[in-house]
């Protein structure tokens, strides 16, 4: 296979997995929340608690669906693209990935169905049970595919014979030295991302004057959650970094940006680095810091792009960027957070149109957040496929040029039309709102039932046509 | 070779043969469904369609995923040959899934503007089929390959076989669609379900007839398994009995007042034949002609580190999906949905 075909294949998978990471991170924590809300109810009575949760279903089950189509292509395309590396790793990897099927993605995709069109058909608490079994697949999922991940970025507990990777260890597999630190920033990420967009849709509502109850208590829930999780997010995700630095210090180097390891590493807030010169362009930094970061001290020193060959080190303009995308965004979730949590305490929250009307538009933050995360990770992990053992070129599949064009070409044609189809509609279903009253009153039994009927009678009176 | 690295091959291949029948025949009758929404036309009786197995698909096509995932996992290999060998039927198969599944949820979001969903459901699930078919065929006729690694061209699977195999699956996937609808429905719909079953079910008796003429006269491997002494004795009960699975179907569908599940019991008994007819074909390759399932197999400690959490959770998934299944049992009526 020629070098422009491996770099075909290569886009090919980044692009399907970036598309694919949005659904599930939505997913996660909009799982917890829905269970959440249901559990509030069946304690509290409260019908709001209710609606939203119906409301909110609508949503999980488009962005749900999206989520699984397009999960499914990469279970595929990892021997598609990637058959060399299926050989190679597919020992310890697969099995990660079977578990991960067995434990999580039967257990969501089944459950899902109860949820979905379960509200009168079982007693509600198997109902709520459901919604609590599709949350914890869908965590499940997280934990084993950030396993399988985290081992690609430090592989531990495995043995090389003949060039295939044989597993001497399942415990130091699964718990592989990233995995702890991934885990819990991707988690914390998905729960954070989530929130935000509840903040983000209860202040929609709030400032247009529609379904007050409902988007006060969407703002208090999303609130809450990313006033306490933006800021514990900046410490995992010093710590993720402190472990990134031991573990794969030439990704960190590329983060930084530092290309001299015999000097203290200044903080660009910008700069254009430049691989060839093997220099920063148009450096604008804070001296020290970001030694103080990494090593927790001034003068700190950590191993600089120098101190590694050419040919080992990642790509620098993506990773540079996008981690001050990632970072650049985080602060701005704990300003987020930190306003919000002031004004609520003033009891000013609901009153503060300057606050809750940016808002509105604050919903994306979160999904470019861990977009950016991940190429992070990902390129900064290259060029390896398996950090230390597997090259990426050595990894591919022996498909020819033409083959992986002509698929990637149709993968962002279905991708972008598919998917802008499938946001649309969830804006729709936003646009929509909360249907409470019809099922509070017991009102038509064929709207409370199927939430898919209520999403179609709510899209026929909002295009006026009538039934 | 010691014992556990014979047996733990093949009690995975008999696992994986579990998983890919589970799912040929659960996502089956819901591709099949969509393959009806090209003869079915109007609105109310395509909601009904679609509602007999909303509740179901996402659970159904997870077996797709066990399918791919337990591959990689026990026969990393394997894996690795057949979705480089087979690239553009299983892409292609993969997008026209991408189609059908996100149809499940936009067709109800977007109504009263649902038509193109209506296509995505109905081509997505007839190219998905297609695409299974001809997948299935390039498997059959086998793949060039070295040390485990495709050797092959792009379009090797192309041929009149593999293009037989993918018509055949339409059929074969229709036949299980049409029953299901006559266990799931009543009235007007399902007595249009049982004419349709019964065209499915002369296509696939007659296609499954060609195919199984068709393997040994290409493949001397199989005729030879199929045609020598005393194999054809013994082996001669497959299509005897899948003949007389035919002759219940068909029965079933004729018979208005009787059991409704029958001619879907025996549609799935077909499958469960024509696929045990694949395994006498084959064994003991995964990939035919190509790697056997010991060639194929990963290392002993993964598949038994794979094979502790099976025992142990297959039985857990089966019974909840029955339990899902027996949730939302019973015939599915015209602007009812699920309540």
């Amino acid at each position: 296979m020629d070098m422009d075909a491996i770099f075909l294949a290569r886009i090919q998978f980044a692009f399907t997995i970036t598309f694919h990471i949005i659904f599930p991170s939505f997913s996660i924590g909009l799982a917890a929340f829905i269970a959440t809300l249901l559990v509030r109810w069946r304690m509290t009575g409260e019908e709001r608690y209710r609606t939203l949760a119906r409301f909110w279903t609508k949503i999980f089950a488009v962005s749900f669906a999206m989520g699984v189509v397009s999960g499914i292509v990469l279970s595929y395309q990892i021997g598609t693209n990637w058959a060399r590396f299926s050989t190679v790793a597919g020992n310890v990897i697969g099995p990660l990935l079977g578990y991960e099927v067995l434990t999580a993605f039967f257990l969501e995709a089944t459950f899902l169905g109860i949820m979905l069109f379960g509200w009168q058909r079982v007693p509600p608490n198997l109902h709520v049970l459901s919604a609590i079994l599709v949350a914890l697949g869908t965590s499940i999922s997280a934990f084993w595919i950030l396993s399988a991940n985290s081992w690609m970025q430090t592989p531990a507990g495995y043995e090389m014979k003949d060039g295939i990777a044989y597993p001497v260890d399942w415990f130091k597999i699964v718990f592989n030295p990233s995995f702890p630190y991934r885990f819990s920033h991707m988690f914390t990420a998905a729960y954070l991302t989530t929130s935000l967009v509840v903040l983000s849709v209860g202040a929609r509502y709030l400032v247009a004057n529609r379904f007050i109850e409902e988007s006060k208590t969407m703002i208090r829930m999303g609130l809450g959650m990313v006033a306490i999780l933006a800021p514990l997010q900046l410490f995992i995700g010093d710590a993720h970094g402190l472990n990134t630095a031991e573990h794969q210090p030439v990704k960190v180097a590329a983060m930084e940006a530092h290309w001299d390891g015999s000097k203290p590493g200044e903080l660009l807030l910008f700069a254009w680095p430049d691989a060839k010169a093997e220099k920063n362009h148009f450096e604008i930094g804070i001296p020290h810091l970001a030694s103080l970061i990494i090593t927790h001290r001034m003068d700190g020193l950590f191993k600089g792009l120098k101190d590694f060959k050419a040919e080992d080190r990642p790509p620098l303009i993506p990773v540079f960027f996008a981690f001050r995308a990632m970072v650049g965004i985080g602060l701005l979730m704990i300003a987020i957070g930190f306003v919000g949590a002031f004004l609520w305490w003033r009891r000013k929250l609901f009153d503060s149109t300057w606050y809750l009307r940016p808002l509105t538009y604050a919903w994306p933050l979160g999904f470019i957040a861990i977009i950016a995360g991940w190429w992070v990770t990902e390129t900064g992990r290259q060029p390896y496929l398996v950090y230390g053992v597997l090259r990426t070129l050595d990894g591919v599949s022996p498909v020819a040029f033409g083959a992986v064009l002509t698929t990637l070409i149709l993968f962002v044609l279905i991708y972008t039309s598919v998917f802008s189809m499938g946001i649309y509609y969830i804006n729709r279903l936003i646009e929509k709102g909360p249907q409470g009253a019809a099922i509070a009153s017991g009102g038509d039994p064929s709207v409370g039932a199927h939430p898919l009927t209520a999403a179609k009678d709510a899209a026929r009176s909002a295009l006026g046509t009538g039934e | 070779m010691d014992t556990m690295s014979y047996a733990l091959p093949l009690i995975w291949a008999a696992i994986l043969a579990v998983g890919v029948t589970l799912y040929v025949i659960l996502d089956g009758f819901g591709l099949g469904l969509g393959i009806l929404f090209h003869f079915e036309r109007r609105e109310p009786q395509r909601d009904v369609i679609m509602n007999t197995i909303a509740p179901f698909w996402d659970g159904n096509q997870t077996w797709l995923v066990l399918g791919g995932g337990g591959l990689l996992a026990a026969f990393p290999k394997a894996y690795g040959l057949v979705m480089s060998g087979l690239y553009i039927p299983i892409i292609v198969m993969l997008l026209a899934l991408v189609f059908r599944g996100v149809a499940f949820e936009f067709r109800w979001v977007a109504k009263p503007r649902q038509e193109f969903w209506d296509l995505a459901f109905s081509w997505g699930a007839l190219v998905a089929t297609f695409a299974q078919g001809v997948v299935l065929g390039g498997l059959l006729q086998g793949l060039s390959a070295q040390d485990g690694l495709y050797t092959g061209g792009t379009f090797d699977w192309l041929t009149p076989f593999s293009l037989f195999c993918g018509v055949s699956l339409i059929a074969g996937y229709a036949l299980l669609g049409t029953t299901w609808l006559i266990y799931k429905t009543d009235g007007e719909l399902q007595e249009w379900a049982r004419d349709a079953a019964k065209i499915a079910l002369l296509l696939v008796v007659v296609a499954t007839a060609i195919i199984s003429l068709w393997t040994p006269l290409s493949v001397a491997r199989i005729a030879e398994r199929w045609f020598s002494w005393p194999n054809i004795l013994l082996f001669s009960p497959v299509p005897l009995i899948t003949l007389y699975a035919a002759y219940r179907c068909w029965r079933g569908i004729d018979t208005i007042v009787g059991n409704d599940a029958e001619p879907f019991i025996a549609a799935v008994a077909m499958f469960l034949l024509g696929f045990l007819g694949l395994v006498i074909s084959n064994v003991p390759y995964l990939v035919p002609g190509a790697l056997t399932v010991w060639e194929a197999a990963a290392a002993p400690s993964s598949q038994l580190f794979m094979l502790v959490g099976t025992l142990l959770l297959l039985p857990i998934i089966l019974g909840y999906t029955v339990f899902v299944y027996w949730t939302f049992r019973g015939k599915v009526r015209p602007g009812e949905g699920y309540h």
